[in-house]
């Protein structure tokens, strides 16, 4: 459903990702791996829509998507975490995920200000999906409680969960494992997992807890230096010679 | 330590001498042809060297008093108090918002015409208010030319009304209109921009909006200004001694009571009444709905807000153009209330005021805004005796006021969506 193909992106002189090619099947989780700075979140950018791509062709759904407004991809099916948790602190919990559902509601202003039965209905569809996600990310509780309080696990799982009210076909994930313990980790690598199987969203994944990253992937991708350098499957990438010296240093 | 700072308090008396004395210190007399330089009293120079002695006095024990200063929060009953939950706030906000209008109501029928005259100064101030509290308070966004909206809300008015006779009735939604589209037209190139940035464009085209009324002299008459701004009727029924307009009847004739010039002024203040609490009534309402959940989010993180789709122009535009559209409401009631305009009232400093009234009322909050709006306008009022130093008192309460309560006076958030189904 999603092809990447000889991505490249240049900041002035420097050519952040070159040749990166990647592609998602429907109903799979993609990893991303490579040491630090080696372009990873530049690939999440470009496919994304913050930034547009300097060459290459990103295609989603037999559709040329490179270079279109960040917030049309989003529509398309296509939504991102973040590496540091993007949330909107100072709202509350359910609001996050009311504010992920903005183009499902009617944002007709008459009808708001009248409001309408279709408007009301809108509303209460929303409320109802966001508790539906509350309560599958184990959230509910915390319904009314300030975004911003919540514990760093908890945020974690809350943009997931407001990534998934969008109702998105792909997700793409940068880092989501990052200052987890291992318990959290765990129980991060259980809902992703049935993300896949519960609701047919594909997965692209960024990662550096290598646990999970094999765990859970279908393939990996390995980018090193803005060069892609390996691809396969877990087990194929376990046992790449590139990618061991990329990790370990030349033995 | 203290040697440094006696040194230091020491340099800041001499060059308040400095400063103070060449300008206070001589006079120039004019005596037939010549111009003589005299000293000034002995008084002056006794003011002069007594304000030197306090600026050393305060640099230096100027640490004990900003630690006073610091202390003055403390002084506050209410800080360190928790917020009160969202349930009982709103009712108790709306209480408190009721009771206002209510009182606003009969206020007119107790106090002398100069009373009224100001309440709806102050009523115009607080849909100002309410309208930028949308753009900077809800949208995070520093709109420093928003006088601009309220003079296009005015010069509709006044403009129509020269060249083609309308009423206010018809004018009012035209003007605000107006407005919204001016801002919306404004927005479409500048809301790329952020924070400083915006503040300095929107700055430039307030300021561009006065200078063209100031020279397009042939449309807007210039400095002249325009008048002659018909009052509003109520029901075809002027308010005026004689009918000015064919086919209208008059007020006092209708109800058969003596004609009295404070009808005119009531009326003017019940209206601006109502608009104010329909202003204030839509916008609550907007805060609650998908478009205010949008911009607080846009506010707090634009990125994230992309990331879920939501279009970035989109949502400003909309805070821009409700913003600007209620300006143009107020300005409308304004230059009917004046009857007279000209670019003099929509100068930078209008726009300062509107802003300082948004943040010394707390950003989003209505009721905080509202209070803001009633003591700004205000204390100019009541500190008239003090003539020349009534704008240096306005300025000392609002230092004052930042540093007792930086987050405004009434800091409360916009009513956020509760979720019921719990557990």
């Amino acid at each position: 459903m999603l092809e990447v193909k000889n991505l490249s992106m240049r900041f002035g002189g420097l050519l952040a990702v070159d040749g990166v090619s990647l592609d998602v099947q429907e109903r799979e989780i993609v990893s991303i791996i490579g040491p630090n700075g080696a372009g990873k979140t530049t690939v999440f950018n470009c496919m994304s829509g913050f930034y547009k791509p300097s060459g290459g062709k990103i295609i989603f759904e037999g559709k040329e998507v490179q270079g279109i407004p960040d917030y049309k991809i989003s529509r398309l099916g296509m939504v991102r975490t973040f590496q540091h948790v993007r949330l909107f602190t100072q709202m509350t919990v359910v609001e996050n995920l009311l504010v992920a559902q903005h183009r499902h509601l009617n944002t007709n202003m008459l009808a708001g200000l009248l409001g309408t039965p279709n408007y009301k209905e809108r509303e209460q569809s929303a409320l109802d999906r966001a508790a539906y996600w509350l309560e599958r990310v184990g959230l509910l509780d915390l319904a009314n409680r300030d975004a911003g309080n919540l514990a760093y696990g908890q945020q974690r799982r809350l943009e997931i969960a407001r990534c998934m009210v969008t109702e998105p076909k792909l997700l793409m994930l940068d880092e989501p494992a990052a200052g987890l313990n291992p318990a959290e980790t765990k129980e991060l690598n259980q809902l992703i997992v049935s993300l896949k199987e519960d609701y047919n969203v594909s997965v692209v994944l960024i990662e550096h807890d290598m646990s999970l990253v094999m765990d859970i992937s279908d393939r990996i991708n390995v980018i090193n230096q803005g060069r892609p350098l390996a691809s396969g499957t877990p087990e194929e990438i376990r046992h790449n010679d590139d990618v061991i010296k990329a990790y370990l240093g030349e033995a | 330590m203290a040697a440094n700072n006696y040194r230091h308090a020491l340099f800041c008396a001499i060059v308040t001498l400095i400063i103070s004395f060449p300008i206070l210190g001589f006079n120039l007399e004019a005596k037939g042809v010549n111009i003589e330089l005299t000293g000034a009293k002995t008084s002056t120079i006794v003011a002069v060297i007594l304000a030197a002695v306090a600026v050393f006095v305060f640099q230096a024990y100027r640490d004990s008093f900003m630690g006073l200063l610091g202390k003055l929060p403390k002084l506050n009953p209410l800080a360190g108090r928790e917020p009160m939950e969202q349930s009982k706030r709103v009712k108790l906000e709306s209480w408190v918002l009721t009771g206002i209008v209510v009182l606003a109501l009969f206020w007119p029928f107790v106090v002398s015409r100069g009373s009224v005259d100001l309440a709806t100064l102050v009523l115009i101030y607080i849909m100002l208010a309410l309208g930028l509290n949308v753009v900077v308070g809800l949208a995070g966004l520093l709109d420093l030319g928003y006088v601009a909206f309220y003079a296009v809300g005015a010069y509709t008015f006044a403009l129509l009304s020269q060249y083609t006779g309308i009423s206010f009735w018809m004018a009012l939604p035209i003007g605000a209109l107006l407005a919204g589209l001016t801002g919306m037209i404004l927005g479409f190139p500048v809301l790329r921009l952020r924070g400083d940035y915006l503040a300095i464009v929107t700055l430039g085209f307030g300021e561009i909006i006065r200078i063209l009324l100031n020279n397009w002299t042939t449309l807007t008459g210039g400095p002249n200004g325009i008048g002659g701004i018909p009052e509003p009727t109520l029901f075809g029924m002027e308010f005026g001694r004689r009918i000015k307009e064919e086919g209208n009847t008059s007020f006092h004739e209708t109800f058969g009571i003596a004609y009295s010039g404070e009808h005119k002024v009531i009326f003017l203040y019940l209206i601006a009444l109502v608009l104010a609490v329909i202003t204030a009534l839509i916008i609550r309402r907007f805060m609650r709905m998908p478009v205010g959940r949008a911009w607080e989010a846009l506010r707090e993180d634009e990125i994230a807000a992309r990331s879920l789709g939501l279009s970035r122009t989109a949502v400003k535009l909309s805070a821009f153009t409700i913003g600007a559209f209620f300006a143009g409401f107020a300005g409308t009631v304004f230059a009917s209330k004046q009857g007279f305009i000209s670019p003099e009232s929509f100068v930078f400093l209008e726009s300062a005021i509107i802003l300082a009234i948004v943040v010394l009322g707390g950003m989003g909050s209505q009721l905080g805004v509202i209070l803001a709006a009633i003591a700004v306008t205000i204390l100019p009022e009541l500190a008239r005796e003090f003539s020349e130093y009534r704008m240096l008192i306005f300025g000392a309460a609002m230092v004052l006021m930042m540093v007792w309560r930086p987050q405004g006076l009434l800091p409360m958030r916009r009513i956020h969506i509760t979720l019921n189904k719990q557990g």
